[in-house]
């Protein structure tokens, strides 16, 4: 397990090795503004998403990964991890953080950038 | 310089019918591949796509003609489709690919629907084609009847058919008088049977309908304005007429299909992907000849409509393969319903309830066990499930007695009492688990016009938790949309990804010997390339109980209760419930239990309903390490958290007990050592009792012992639950030995053939007891192949998984990645 001090939100912060995420699954990354969920699918994209389900705030780090979308494991809602959106005809939204691989390091950012707020 | 590359032109869709078979499709089609085509639809009626179903309620003044539009214009719009009504197409050059609209529009296709429905079939006998002479078939048709009830008295309607019926009820209810006219002996004898139909009859008449049966109608009179005045009968008979509905049945609207020289038998000929003989031109709704089949439903119609959108949007792998169809009469205060073959005959028997007093009659028609044909009149809301095990071919031997009465007789929690839906108020709450009320329900249904249980499950989670309000929720979608729209599809596909059901996935990784589930998904074609949350977990169950030595469990492929071996908690943290062997226990054990639960600083505890106790509220981090504890104690996991063998509950038994036959407790331990560890499609239970005071409760249990002066009684596919089913007697033995062995070989059966996540209740139901009598039973070189494989797949599985984890297996899933400060 990695410790990383932020000073500027923009930085990327090196949180890992991609084969640390299980494909088809996500690892936890806590901080003090909460948990992040981050991603690797199948292909081995990774994405990172607050770990809140927009319905009840289930862990969303805890469900099952399929194409871009992770399954809720509270009540089985679709997420999709490019946009954090809730699939149809569900509504809501996690918010999503940027998040990328370098040389197999997972680099995560915090900046406040897309998607939705956090609630 | 710009260097974008010019768009690629999309393919070009032009649909020719804006009804409701073509509509459905290109929903599905837009769902499927949005943005494939640029798409265009001519339709020769004035309209957008509406709910030709319900012109029988717009007629009878119960629905305005806004409320059944299905598309508005927006829709169209928002799609880019490109959209031409009242215009009608009159030509296809299937050369230069192209149609033709009789005002002279035209349009390129790379590939061409035909939804051209069908026409009601006029009589052709002398003065048909005078004005006030109709069929029943679009909003031009209703129009013309509006008018005519509000400017003449008498209306005749040929065909004692739905469609007659429901146009006689909605003129009638206009203030006309009405005669209906039928050549047959008695009413909609193409869905009831005599009795039922005299029923119909007398309560028709009693609304003030008139009947002509047996009749031919020789040729139709003209008035002395030059309507439509009278229908003369072969014998000579008249009956005033100043409006003549025919409804004496459709032909598939082929004139255009057939003008371009495509091959028309009773029907567009199309082949199981819904293409007719230019594979350029595809074909759907009730245009179409399907293996000899025109349906005039539109549930099939909707079947086929998926099977064409796959197609089109270039997925090609979806099949249709034609479909079973039931009927209901839309008139208000009148339930009838009927599906298969309810006439019986050679080979069948026939169970009859008739009171016609109470207006209700019901009979069902059975071959081999199986329901074949229901044809019901009065109460109704059976119907459904009566066709559910009509279309599955459910063993109904054990039914017999009580199948008359329905399932409510049978003690459904989200079904029994409430009969009359239609009669419960709209703050009635049909979902407990997700606290919906009929009224949400019926105006999602209205507002969203929601046509299957699928989608109301989807917009109002009515239904979607526990299932048990199911029968409801169908019984309100029925009432609400009228028709047989909840109709499910005739083979039940696993899950969106695939078009094979479980049984078929389930024979393919047996008999073609996949063993990885990307394997599996390639072989049987998979429309995802990685699956979803509903087939995965259930191909990983399939290929583990095919192949137990072989396969490597995907622990990503399983609910997060199973990852992480521990109940998941509202507030995100896990419960830890260790294995009690038969719920006995012994102070060091407990004080090793109370040990962990200190020094973890568990929140709660709770001995739980199955005999043993529960550590609420542990952190997932904590897991690993609280397990290294229980396990150095001697503890195994309990599998509270999987689709699993859960507990072995027993009373104490000849140990203790002043009436004690055996040792009950003894005997569960011996069954809970032998079987833990094993994986199954749901959750699995078992209890041993020790007389037949039954104190273990093993009559509700998935395998359950009640130990007699004799031997042992042996009962299967019981649960307590959210609908408690009493367990099936299998057989009596009498030796433990015979027990184990009898125990071994059910289980395996049930893991080999049962469905994912059906459990032992609703198998038992579905195959029937003799099915597993005639294996477990009876045959006593099966019952011991089954045994051993039961015992073989168990050496591999009975590997604690708490003490792995603890040792560090699976680490991974117990640590955070990184903790940012
Ligand atoms: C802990 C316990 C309640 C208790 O405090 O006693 C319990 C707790 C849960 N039960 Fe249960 N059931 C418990 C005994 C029962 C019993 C009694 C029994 O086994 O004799 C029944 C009725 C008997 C039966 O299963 O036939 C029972 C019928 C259910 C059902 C309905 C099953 C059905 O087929 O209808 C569910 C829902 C499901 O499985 O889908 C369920 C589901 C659940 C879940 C797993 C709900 C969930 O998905 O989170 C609960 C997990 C709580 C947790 O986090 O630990 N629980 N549950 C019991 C654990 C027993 C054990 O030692 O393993
Ligand atoms: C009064 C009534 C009640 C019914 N009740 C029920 C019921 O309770 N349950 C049930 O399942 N089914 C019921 N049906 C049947 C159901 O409505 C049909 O099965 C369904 O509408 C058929 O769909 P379709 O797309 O094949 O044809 P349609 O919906 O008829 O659509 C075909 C469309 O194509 C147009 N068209 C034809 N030729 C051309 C051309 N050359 N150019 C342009 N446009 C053309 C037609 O004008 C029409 O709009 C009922 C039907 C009627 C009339
Ligand atoms: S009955 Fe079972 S599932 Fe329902 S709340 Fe109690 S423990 Fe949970
Ligand atoms: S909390 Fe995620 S689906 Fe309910």
């Amino acid at each position: 397990m990695q410790t990383a001090t932020v000073t500027q939100a923009e930085t990327w912060i090196s949180v890992g090795r991609i084969e640390d995420i299980p494909r088809q699954g996500a690892r936890v990354v806590t901080t003090s503004t909460g948990d992040i969920a981050v991603f690797r699918t199948a292909d081995d994209e990774v994405f990172a998403l607050r770990d809140k389900c927009p319905h009840k705030g289930g862990p969303l780090s805890q469900g099952i990964v399929h194409g871009k979308r992770v399954a809720c494991p509270m009540h089985d809602w679709k997420i999709s991890l490019e946009t954090g959106l809730a699939a149809a005809p569900d509504e809501g939204c996690a918010k999503r953080f940027p998040v990328r691989v370098v040389n197999g390091m997972v680099e995560l950012s915090l900046a406040s950038g897309s998607g939705c707020a956090d609630h | 310089m710009d260097m974008t590359p010019p768009p690629v032109p999309k393919l070009k869709l032009v649909m020719v019918g804006n009804g409701m078979a073509g509509v459905r499709t290109l929903e599905e089609l837009l769902k499927a591949a949005p943005g494939l085509y640029d798409i265009a639809v001519f339709g020769d009626e004035p309209h957008p796509n509406y709910n030709r179903i319900m012109l029988s309620p717009v007629l009878a003044g119960e629905q305005t003609l806004e409320q059944i539009v299905l598309n508005s214009r927006d829709w169209y719009a928002e799609h880019g489709i490109t959209l031409h009504t009242g215009s009608k197409v009159v030509k296809i050059d299937r050369r230069q690919r192209s149609v033709e609209a009789q005002d002279g529009t035209r349009a390129p296709y790379d590939r061409l629907l035909l939804a051209t429905g069908s026409k009601p079939f006029m009589l052709p006998v002398p003065g048909a084609d005078l004005p006030g002479v109709i069929g029943f078939r679009d909003i031009a048709d209703v129009e013309a009847m509006i008018r005519a009830a509000s400017e003449y008295r008498h209306a005749v309607v040929i065909g004692g058919g739905l469609l007659g019926l429901e146009a006689a009820n909605g003129l009638m209810s206009r203030g006309m008088e009405v005669t209906v006219v039928h050549l047959g002996a008695w009413l909609l004898d193409r869905q009831l049977d005599e009795p039922a139909a005299r029923l119909l009859q007398q309560n028709l008449e009693a609304k003030g309908l008139k009947f002509l049966l047996q009749k031919q109608t020789a040729s139709l009179l003209p008035s002395a304005q030059g309507r439509v005045g009278a229908v003369q009968f072969r014998d000579g008979e008249t009956v005033p007429a100043d409006l003549v509905v025919m409804a004496v049945g459709i032909r598939p609207n082929t004139e255009l299909a057939e003008s371009a020289g495509l091959h028309c038998n009773r029907g567009l000929v199309v082949n199981d992907t819904m293409q007719t003989y230019d594979p350029r031109i595809y074909a759907v709704g009730e245009c179409v000849s399907h293996r000899g089949t025109a349906y005039g439903l539109v549930a099939p119609l909707f079947e086929q409509a998926k099977v064409c959108a796959n197609h089109l949007a270039e997925h090609g792998v979806a099949r249709y393969v034609g479909s079973m169809t039931s009927t209901k009469l839309k008139v208000t205060g009148i339930d009838l319903f009927s599906a298969g073959d309810f006439a019986g005959g050679e080979g069948t028997e026939s169970l009859v309830y008739s009171d016609a007093a109470a207006g209700s009659y019901k009979k069902l028609v059975l071959k081999d066990n199986r329901l074949v044909g229901a044809c019901i009149y009065g109460d109704t809301l059976d119907g459904a499930w009566y066709f559910d095990l009509l279309r599955e071919g459910t063993d109904v031997s054990q039914l017999r007695k009580t199948i008359l009465f329905g399932q409510s007789h049978l003690g459904d929690s989200g079904h029994g009492s409430a009969d009359r839906v239609a009669a419960l108020p709209d703050t009635a709450e049909i979902c407990g688990c997700n606290g919906v009320c009929k009224g949400d329900i019926v105006n999602a249904i209205r507002a969203k016009k929601l046509f299957t249980l699928e989608e109301v499950r989807a917009h109002t989670k009515a239904s979607a938790s526990c299932g048990s309000c199911t029968g409801l929720v169908e019984a309100l979608l029925a009432h609400t949309v009228g028709g047989d729209y909840s109709a499910a599809p005739s083979k039940k596909p696993l899950c969106g990804c695939t078009e094979h059901s479980h049984d078929e996935v389930r024979a393919a990784i047996a008999g073609h010997g996949l063993k990885t589930m990307a394997d599996t998904m390639r072989f049987l074609e998979w429309k995802t390339p990685d699956g979803c949350a509903k087939c995965r977990p259930a191909l990983n169950y399939y290929l583990l109980c095919a192949w137990p030595n072989e396969y490597r469990d995907d622990a990503q492929s399983r609910f997060i209760n199973e990852r992480a071996h521990g109940n998941i908690q509202k507030d995100g943290s896990f419960s830890v419930v260790p294995r009690m062997w038969g719920g006995l226990t012994n102070p060091r054990e407990l004080r090793a239990i109370a040990d962990v639960a200190e020094k973890f600083k568990v929140p709660e505890m709770k001995v739980t309903g199955g005999q043993r106790i529960d550590l609420f509220g542990v952190r997932k981090e904590d897991l690993p390490a609280m397990w290294k504890d229980l396990s150095e104690a001697g503890f195994v996991s309990g599998h509270a958290y999987g689709k699993a063998l859960r507990t072995v509950k027993t009373c104490v038994g000849s140990r203790w007990c002043r009436f004690g036959t055996r040792d009950s407790t003894g005997l569960g331990i011996k069954l809970e050592q032998m079987t833990w560890g094993s994986w199954m499609p749901h959750k699995y239970k078992l209890a041993v009792s020790g007389c037949p005071r039954n104190c273990a409760e093993a009559t509700i249990k998935d395998f359950g012992v009640v130990c007699v002066d004799s031997g042992y009684e042996l009962h299967v596919g019981g649960n307590g639950g959210i609908k408690v089913r009493v367990t099936d007697l299998l057989c009596k033995v009498e030796t433990e030995e015979q027990v184990m062995e009898t125990c071994a070989a059910f289980t395996q059966l049930y893991r080999e053939e049962a469905h994912y996540l059906e459990r032992t209740a609703p198998w038992v139901e579905r195959v029937g007891l003799a099915h597993i009598q005639a294996k477990v039973v009876d045959n006593a070189t099966n019952r011991k192949a089954l045994a051993e494989r039961f015992l073989a797949s168990q050496k591999p599985a009975q590997i604690d998984p708490w003490k792995a984890r603890s040792e560090g297996e699976a680490h991974h899933e117990f640590t955070p990645l990184a903790e940012i400060v």
